[in-house]
């Protein structure tokens, strides 16, 4: 049989019980009421006794989406969400929030220790001491559990640098003032569909500020992991790099085994002042669904940075191989002279999985560069779609920008589609964009089996060369990570 | 003692068209044998059929190699039992660099013959020994397989491939095809370190050229997809003055 055919067939084949991930954590929850009301709104703000201004932010994000439809515009279907059908809170039952590690319910380490989540970064949610003198990186663990964040390491040396980095919640009581500031600024309450039901209904997330000159002495990781049952996920995220600091972020995310769909509207707002930096760095692999598409995540994200500030510069990478259906498009808006924006994906599909994904950068200042790099790998019968936007407004002189996007087919039941924007107001601007389609050939899968590689060994190598220029960009530890997630991934995709 | 590689009225075809018909040849350990042979006469073929390239199909007939029957093994299990192709056309891999494929190579074949792994330290000295006598700069193994390779280097890299592989069975498909003199005595003299008590070498080639370098112990002539002539060495030598042209018109 023919290697690709013999990947079709595989593909069929990839069922629920491949997910490795799928399992369910037994922790007591507490709900607020199902379904989206101002109460329910009151209840979550109640629940983590914000102040009456941030309520008052929420109950008018709310409103405005009574007023909103949801989008339809990108290249996904699904059967029509009922949002009354949703918990819009679940917190486990440990209101009272850890002292310390000690008092983590040993059941979510375990959970964590499934999720083959870094020795590393389990020890040090498990507390253990390292033996003096043994340098290893080191990672900063923010877990969001559901919706609480219920372990936050490092923290005690982030303070000596000054950097605060905490759950969101925990921000609003003890850094009012920078939340208030900043948030919304970026994904403006009104932004879409999506970003404003998040607004209205956000749990937790990550806060983090970096202040002026500092350098972020560790990379900061959070850990996403959705797990009350027909939970809608919301989480908040906010990053300042304030003049001159530099910070790097990792996000990645696995979700367990669920018969409905779930969504997830995530928003993350970075801001980047004169001079700063922020690297973001993503590997998603929540569950993708059955052969048949059924009970896997809806992932509907919205992403952005805002190169705020003169020389900053905003740089997200990110993998993707997870979920039913990502709509994520993490973008830059270049408002600081000389400022850079950087986008840098690897986006896989297997399954009846369906993508749009991809970025936005707007050029607003002066001599402002970006780049993007996207990397889409489609197999089974699912659909990868590249969709972005390169703008240039009037007084964005000099703008530059470079967009590749390659696609990788492997089978003949799926598609790509690339859909790039462009858009120039003014005559000094250089955009080029280039583009890719190929076929993974059978011709070098079968000249690496002769060296002796396996099938699925041969079009992992083969994939993963395909990525290379974006895996590099990712930090070590995590590139190996992900370079293992896209061989898994693909595990379903041959024999 | 077993043949290395049995081959009896092996009939064989792509795509409905029957190329190889009836082809018999058998190659003991420690022998070097050459197959010659007009265009169009299948030398190719019978290289992709016994490494099992997609689309090449038996119809009728045995290959085996060490006794075991090659088309009830996967194209990578033929290549841990020691059937090595150097391709006449090697093909590229963009990105991933030469010394990674090298490494997941080997050990891959390890991994199924149940042997350890090569830790890298190891890799890298025996790939460096190698890389000497074929006269290839390390920093090539850098760069990604076979890509922006000349002729003459990609020639080299599937010679340093087969030399790290050390496999039972050596198939080597026109590798003197775009190589000049220099290249190929380098190539030649990788090969010639190959030569074993234990192993077979199989030189598919149009030109006596390159049997300068390897001599063989037997030379067999192809035509219309089966052997029609098998001689020593000196039969090269013969076909260099005399052409191809007697075997075109037999074969038709």
């Amino acid at each position: 049989m023919a290697a690709v055919q013999e990947t079709v067939e595989q593909v069929r084949r990839v069922g629920a019980d491949q997910y490795k991930y799928g399992f369910v954590t037994d922790i007591e929850s507490d709900l607020a009421p199902k379904g989206l009301s101002e109460e329910v709104i009151r209840f979550i703000s109640a629940k983590k006794s914000e102040p009456e201004w941030m309520l008052e932010w929420r109950l008018e994000a709310y409103r405005r989406w009574l007023t909103m439809t949801e989008p339809n515009w990108a290249r996904v279907e699904y059967p029509a969400i009922d949002y009354q059908d949703l918990y819009y809170y679940a917190a486990p039952k440990s209101t009272a929030g850890p002292k310390s590690l000690d008092e983590v319910d040993p059941e979510l380490l375990r959970t964590y220790e499934k999720l083959g989540i870094p020795l590393h970064e389990r020890e040090i949610l498990a507390g253990v001491e390292r033996p003096e003198g043994e340098a290893r990186p080191r990672v900063a663990v923010d877990a969001v559990f559901d919706s609480v964040s219920v372990a936050t390491t490092f923290k005690e040396e982030l303070k000596k640098a000054g950097v605060i980095f905490c759950p969101i919640s925990e921000a609003l009581r003890e850094h009012p003032e920078l939340v208030r500031k900043y948030l919304g600024t970026v994904v403006p309450t009104s932004d879409n569909f999506f970003a404003t039901l998040n607004s209205a209904v956000f749990s937790d997330g990550s806060f983090v500020y970096i202040p002026p000159g500092v350098r972020c002495p560790m990379e900061l990781s959070t850990y996403f992991r959705i797990n009350e049952k027909n939970t809608g996920q919301f989480e908040r995220t906010l990053i300042i790099a304030d003049r001159g600091s530099y910070v790097s972020y990792l996000e990645g995310c696995t979700a367990p085994k669920r018969d409905e769909n779930q969504l997830h509207a995530a928003v993350v707002e970075l801001v980047a002042l004169d001079d700063a930096e922020i690297k973001y760095s993503t590997v998603q692999n929540w569950y993708p669904g059955d052969e048949n598409g059924k009970g896997g995540i809806y992932n509907f994200v919205t992403k952005r940075g805002d190169c705020r500030g003169a020389n900053s510069k905003i740089s997200w990478t990110q993998v993707e191989t997870g979920s039913a259906i990502t709509w994520k498009y993490p973008s830059c808006v270049l408002r600081g002279e000389n400022s850079r924006g950087e986008f840098y994906s690897i986006a896989i599909s297997n399954g009846r999985q369906q993508v749009d994904s991809g970025t936005k950068m707007i050029h607003l200042g002066k001599g402002t560069t970006s780049r993007i790099i996207s990397k889409g790998i489609s197999a089974g019968h699912s659909s990868n779609a590249y969709r972005g936007l390169v703008s240039a407004h009037r007084k964005a002189e000099g703008a530059r920008n470079f967009t590749n996007c390659d696609s990788l087919l492997i089978g003949d039941a799926c598609s790509a589609h690339t859909i790039p924007y462009i858009e120039a107001k003014n005559q000094s601007c250089v955009f080029e964009h280039e583009a890719t389609t190929s076929k993974i050939s059978e011709d070098v899968l079968f000249y690496c089996m002769q060296r002796g590689l396996s099938q699925e060994d041969a079009t992992a190598l083969v994939v993963n060369g395909f990525v290379r220029d974006v895996l590099q960009q990712l930090p070590m530890e995590f590139a190996v990570e992900a370079q293992k997630l896209i061989s898994v991934s693909l595990e379903g995709s041959v024999g | 003692m077993t043949a290395l590689l049995e081959i009896r009225n092996l009939k064989a075809e792509i795509a409905g068209k029957q190329i190889l018909n009836g082809y018999d040849l058998t190659v003991k350990a420690g022998e070097v044998h050459a197959i010659m042979g007009p265009n169009g006469s299948g030398k190719s073929t019978l290289s992709y059929v016994l490494s099992g390239r997609p689309g090449y199909n038996i119809t009728e007939g045995q290959a085996l190699l060490a006794g075991a029957d090659l088309s009830q093994m996967s194209v990578d299990e033929r290549a841990a039992a020691g059937l090595f192709l150097a391709f006449q056309y090697p093909l590229e891999v963009p990105g991933v660099a030469t010394m990674t494929f090298l490494r997941a190579a080997l050990n891959a074949q390890r991994k199924k013959r149940g042997e350890e792994e090569m830790s890298s330290p190891d890799l890298i000295k025996r790939v460096k020994e190698i890389a000497k006598i074929l006269d290839m700069d390390m920093e090539m193994l850098r760069r990604p397989v076979n890509v922006g390779f000349s002729g003459g280097e990609k020639k080299r890299a599937e010679t340093l491939q087969m030399m790290l592989l050390e496999p039972k069975l050596c198939i080597l498909d026109e590798t003197d095809s775009g190589l000049d003199i220099d290249a190929l005595k380098v190539v030649s003299s990788g090969v010639n370190q190959l030569r074993s008590k234990d192993r077979g070498i199989v030189v598919i080639t149009h030109y006596q050229r390159l049997l300068d370098y390897i001599t063989p112990d037997v030379v067999h002539v192809q035509s219309a997809g089966r052997i029609v002539r098998t001689g020593g060495k000196e039969l090269a030598l013969e076909l260099e003055e005399t052409g191809y042209a007697n075997y075109q018109s037999e074969a038709a």
